[in-house]
């Protein structure tokens, strides 16, 4: 086991290197940081431009294979450059990792134990009123773009609570930020729960479709039976053999989704304004950041890596099929 | 009542060594039923109505004894064993009583259930595949079972699931325990169920088709197991099965349900041997007998069961029934003793039976097309249709992701030879992971390369180009085991006849012509065609595949177990089929299959294959009469007979352990680990086991025999 995980590492490795210097290079090439400073008035001059460029490594003169070896150099010493503001990547990313962490973790676990319970419990359920209503409940949210179940959320808190009942907008309201004390975490709490909302209704409503049809083709199994001629009570088989049995299809779903949610709850940080590394995938991108878009790249193939190892060291706890021996 | 519970009480004072006998002793209160069920009806909501699945079921058992239960699929014969135990969902409607000494069951709720299930009542099921959960270590299930009704400590309960399966026959069961059930091979993981389901000193074992999906060798084993586990317990057994044969050993009283109801009942000797409901005369005429001796046609029981959404009035058998009468079609009779009978029926004519209507006679039994000439002609003066000579398909087994590196040797089919003659059926047996079905693959890819040749027709195919085998192709068709999976549920009938005509040129009128033609020929109605295959019968479906492989009009036939996932009375009519199909267009028949009664009554010649070899050939009655492997001596001893006298007499060659793989073949004979012979054997003897790998030798004019010491033995 040990063995095939350093294998599986090694490679893994190999591809997220491929991976990010790929992504460098379209992003070096794509985007077109000058024209940040284009067209200003007054203009700019071409050499202050192009000292400002060379200040951040992203001057369109330098050859790409230059600029790109400048990067990974400072990549290769744990410098991600700076970011067309001049500022450390670094720093940026660092933060956001923190923004995102804080608003992802407790959803994600909530989102996934919710979904894969409501899926289990709708396939045990399959036809009844509680099946129907999760059922069409899922297919609502996931039909829903995220930005309007958002603004949904928002407007109904308004709509219901009144105005200022609960604040939604950023991780804390302004006099809290930067304190931990008691109150400033129950501010955060507050802030915490719209946007926690919308992406645990996301994710229990993907989740339980899956975990549905995966708990729906145990139940009628022999084994399940089995478990119950011996003597175990209804709920207690089902879930000790069912549920245990149903979750080893989801459980890679789950992984991949949670670990790469990390640059993907995009909207949701965007529409209630945390700036977390979602929001730096797009905001780095429409302001022709080319360290910040491949720090982001960068960021993303090793949370594949992380998801992919991870999804094989749970498949392979869970499941005594595919330990290698 | 308490006596029976003790797992130290032998129960031998209830049997005797030449089986179960009924039970007259009376030094235990036997008399008592253990378990008695009366007037069970369960019903299913359907989208097309009620489904009456079963329709008033009453039984009693006592303790020691085994009460068998035949049926065909959708008799309801499994649906009453769930009933029994509360795991119907619950959605079906369960009326009647069930009552465990005395106590009833029907009502409980599913706590207090749970508490006799696994306890009182042991489960063995049929599929052991699917029957144990694949997460959990094998003994960590059967530590489950022993927790939950045992006041054990984890050490405790270990040491007990060990002892269960060392009971069981579990080689190494210390290190086997800690196994999941992916790691057990089909017959170890059945035993390990019946481990379970005595775990507990139950009352009563249900064993739900408990052999079903075993090899006839493994199915010995784990019925002997059975039998060692209720001389443990001193169980009462109720044992379901579509077998006529396990049940006639094993049984002691029997009843035989259709449509939902029991339509006769009694001892073993009285349904076997003068049986007095057509169904059950019909059903006993109907199964291929490995101690026939004559070639005789079965006799099917035309038509299928009614649909138990909408049962007919009047006696659910009546459509198929021979001797129907019109009371039959108004009145549904009831189980009772009829006059002048012995035992139970449902049969408004059974007082007849035996008295003015003869039973053996009732059926109409189906002529034997007259040998055609060309059968009629010496074999050897026949030309050979197919000829394998050395036929190796070996597979590497290998290791790496990127660079594959050879680490050993599948031998699957490990240099095979035999031929078929015109107008000739050869059987090809053994048992699952023998080569078989690689065989037969290899012989319809018309291989090119690996070593040993396949000569069809006279041609060798490695010199053989495209044009040619596409010719080939047409002369050589198959039918695959399970007719749903191998007819496209999309296109009509006719469409799946015109196909293979299509493919190979035939023009839009003589396909139109052919295809009504195929339909007659296999026995269906021409107007049917643009029906789809779900619309027709499991038997029917197999019909049609036949049709499609005679199509155009081939010369060989390779029929991949072409009856097994048929009812018995209906494969009997498919059977009678081929053999006439045979006769009437001289067809030749590769004929692949498990069950040695179904291939004695097909085949002309008959080769035994074990682990990638042949190891016995020669013409059928040879075969059967003077079986002179030990392996096919073994196999022939272990398939048990509807036949319940002759069952208690005879004594089995049983085989220890499974299949070897075929990646690591042992060496010299490859039988020679689990042969019985050879522990019989002197040291220069066995030397010579270990060490020669024996060559086919010739017995008589045609039987030959890959052993050392080959010498025929009586086994049926």
């Amino acid at each position: 086991m040990g063995r095939y995980l350093l294998r599986k590492l090694a490679n893994n490795l190999i591809l997220v290197l491929l991976a990010a210097s790929l992504s460098y290079f379209v992003a070096g090439l794509s985007l077109h940081p000058q024209s940040n400073y284009e067209g200003r008035n007054p203009p700019l001059a071409k050499s202050t431009i192009a000292k400002t460029l060379d200040d951040v490594n992203m001057n369109p003169d330098t050859p790409i294979v230059t600029r790109f070896i400048t990067w990974a150099d400072g990549v290769a010493h744990g410098d991600l450059g700076k970011t067309i503001d001049g500022s450390p990547v670094n720093d940026e990313v660092g933060r956001r990792i923190g923004v995102s962490t804080r608003l992802l973790l407790l959803a994600t676990l909530v989102g996934s134990v919710g979904g894969v319970a409501l899926g289990a419990l709708g396939a045990i359920k399959q036809y009844k009123l509680f099946d129907r209503v999760t059922t069409l409940a899922s297919f609502f949210i996931l039909a829903m773009p995220t930005f309007v179940l958002a603004l949904f959320l928002k407007l109904a808190s308004i709509q219901f609570l009144g105005a200022g009942t609960i604040h939604f907008t950023g991780e804390t309201d302004p006099e809290f930020a930067g304190h931990w004390d008691f109150a400033a975490l129950g501010n955060r709490a507050e802030h915490m729960l719209l946007p926690g909302l919308t992406l645990v209704l996301i994710q229990v409503g993907l989740y339980s479709r899956y975990q549905r049809s995966t708990m729906l083709d145990v139940l009628g199994s022999d084994f399940l039976r089995t478990a119950r001629a011996k003597g175990l009570r209804r709920r207690t088989a089902l879930v000790k053999h069912g549920l245990r049995t149903a979750i080893l299809p989801v459980v890679p779903l789950l992984v991949y989704n949670i670990v790469l949610l990390f640059v993907g709850a995009t909207f949701t940080e965007k529409a209630f304004g945390w700036h977390g590394m979602g929001e730096l995938l797009v905001n780095s991108i429409t302001r022709n950041d080319v360290n910040a878009t491949a720090a982001v790249s960068l960021f993303t193939a090793v949370l594949v890596l992380i998801a992919g190892i991870l999804s094989d060291l749970m498949y392979a706890a869970l499941d005594p099929r595919v330990r290698v021996r | 009542m308490t006596d029976s519970t003790n797992p130290s009480q032998p129960s031998d004072s209830t049997r005797t060594k030449e089986g179960l006998r009924p039970v007259t002793d009376t030094r235990l209160d036997i008399s008592q039923p253990v378990l008695e069920v009366s007037d069970l009806h369960v019903a299913f909501p359907s989208e097309a109505g009620q489904v009456r699945a079963v329709r008033g079921v009453s039984y009693a058992v006592r303790p020691g004894e085994v009460l068998g239960i035949v049926g065909e699929s959708g008799s309801g014969k499994s649906v009453s064993s769930m009933a029994v135990l509360g795991l119907l969902p619950e959605s079906a409607a369960v009326t009647g009583s069930v009552k465990l000494n005395g106590r009833e069951l029907l009502g409980l709720s599913d706590n207090e259930m749970s508490k006799i299930r696994g306890k009182d009542i042991g489960m063995v099921f049929q599929d052991p595949l699917s029957a144990l959960t694949p997460v959990y270590s094998v003994g960590t299930q059967i530590v489950e079972a022993l927790q939950i009704h045992q006041d054990l400590t984890k050490v405790q309960a270990r040491e007990r699931s060990i002892e269960l399966l060392d009971l069981v026959g579990i080689p190494d069961p210390k290190r086997r325990v800690d196994n999941f059930p992916h790691e057990f091979s089909g017959g170890m993981r059945q035993r390990a169920m019946i481990a379970m389901a005595i775990a507990n000193d139950p009352k009563v074992i249900i064993a739900d088709e408990p052999t079903t999906a075993l090899d006839v060798t493994i199915q010995a084993q784990v019925l002997e197991v059975l039998k060692k586990a209720q001389d443990v317990t001193g169980a009462a057994i109720v044992m379901i099965t579509h077998d006529l044969g396990v049940i006639a050993g094993f049984a002691d009283r029997v009843q035989v349900m259709y449509a939902g109801k029991p339509v006769e009942a009694g001892s073993v000797d009285e349904v076997y041997y003068s049986p007095r409901m057509p169904y059950t005369i019909g059903l006993l005429g109907s199964i291929p007998r490995l101690d026939d001796t004559e070639r005789r046609a079965l006799t099917p029981i035309e038509g299928n069961p009614p649909s138990m959404v909408e049962l007919p009035k009047g006696c659910p058998f009546a459509a198929r029934c021979p001797i129907a009468i019109d009371r039959c079609r108004e009145v549904e009779p009831t189980l009772s003793v009829k006059e002048g009978n012995t035992h139970p029926t449902a049969c408004h004519r059974s007082h007849e039976l035996g008295d003015t209507l003869d039973p053996a006679a009732i059926y109409p039994v189906p002529e034997v097309p007259e040998a055609s000439d060309l059968e009629q002609r010496p074999r050897g003066e026949r030309a050979t249709v197919l000829e394998l000579d050395n036929l190796t398909k070996h597979f590497p087994l290998t290791k790496g992701a990127v660079v594959k590196r050879k680490v050993g040797v599948v031998r699957a089919v490990d240099g095979i030879s035999l031929d078929i003659r015109e107008g000739e059926t050869l059987g090809l047996v053994g048992e699952s992971g023998c080569g078989k079905t690689t065989t037969l693959l290899e012989i319809l890819d018309l291989p090119k390369g690996q070593v040993g040749t396949v000569t069809v027709f006279g041609k060798d195919t490695r010199s053989m180009n495209r044009a040619d085998r596409k010719t080939l192709r047409r002369d050589m068709q198959i039918v695959f085991q399970d007719p749903m999976a191998a007819l496209d549920a999309r296109m009509p009938i006719g469409d799946i006849l015109a196909e293979p005509l299509k493919t190979h040129g035939w023009d839009k009128e003589r396909i139109a012509a052919r295809v009504p033609e195929l339909l007659e020929l296999v026995g269906l109605n021409p107007d049917h065609a643009d029906r789809y295959p779900q619309e027709f019968s499991g038997g029917q479906r197999q019909r049609i595949s036949i049709a499609r492989a005679l199509a155009l009009e081939p010369k060989l036939v390779v029929l991949d177990e072409p009856v097994s996932a048929l009812d018995v009375s209906i494969q009997a009519g498919v059977l009678n089929l081929l053999d006439e199909l045979k006769t009437r267009l001289g067809l030749s028949y590769l004929f692949v299959a498990h069950d040695l009664s179904v291939v004695r009554h097909i085949a002309d010649r008959i080769a035994v294959m074990y682990l990638g070899r042949i190891v016995e050939v020669g013409d059928t009655q040879s075969i059967f009469d003077a079986p002179s492997h030990p392996y096919t001596q073994a196999l022939l001893s272990a398939v048990p007979l509807p036949d319940p006298r002759r069952e208690r007499e005879r004594t089995r060659i049983l085989l220890t352990g499974d299949l070897p793989s075929p990646a690591n073949v042992p060496s010299g004979c490859r039988f020679r680990n689990r042969c019985p012979k050879y522990l019989s054997l002197d040291e220069a003897e066995q030397l010579r086991c270990r060490d020669e790998d024996p060559a086919s030798a010739k017995l008589a004019d045609d039987h030959s025999a890959a052993c050392h010491f080959a010498k025929a033995l009586e086994v049926i």
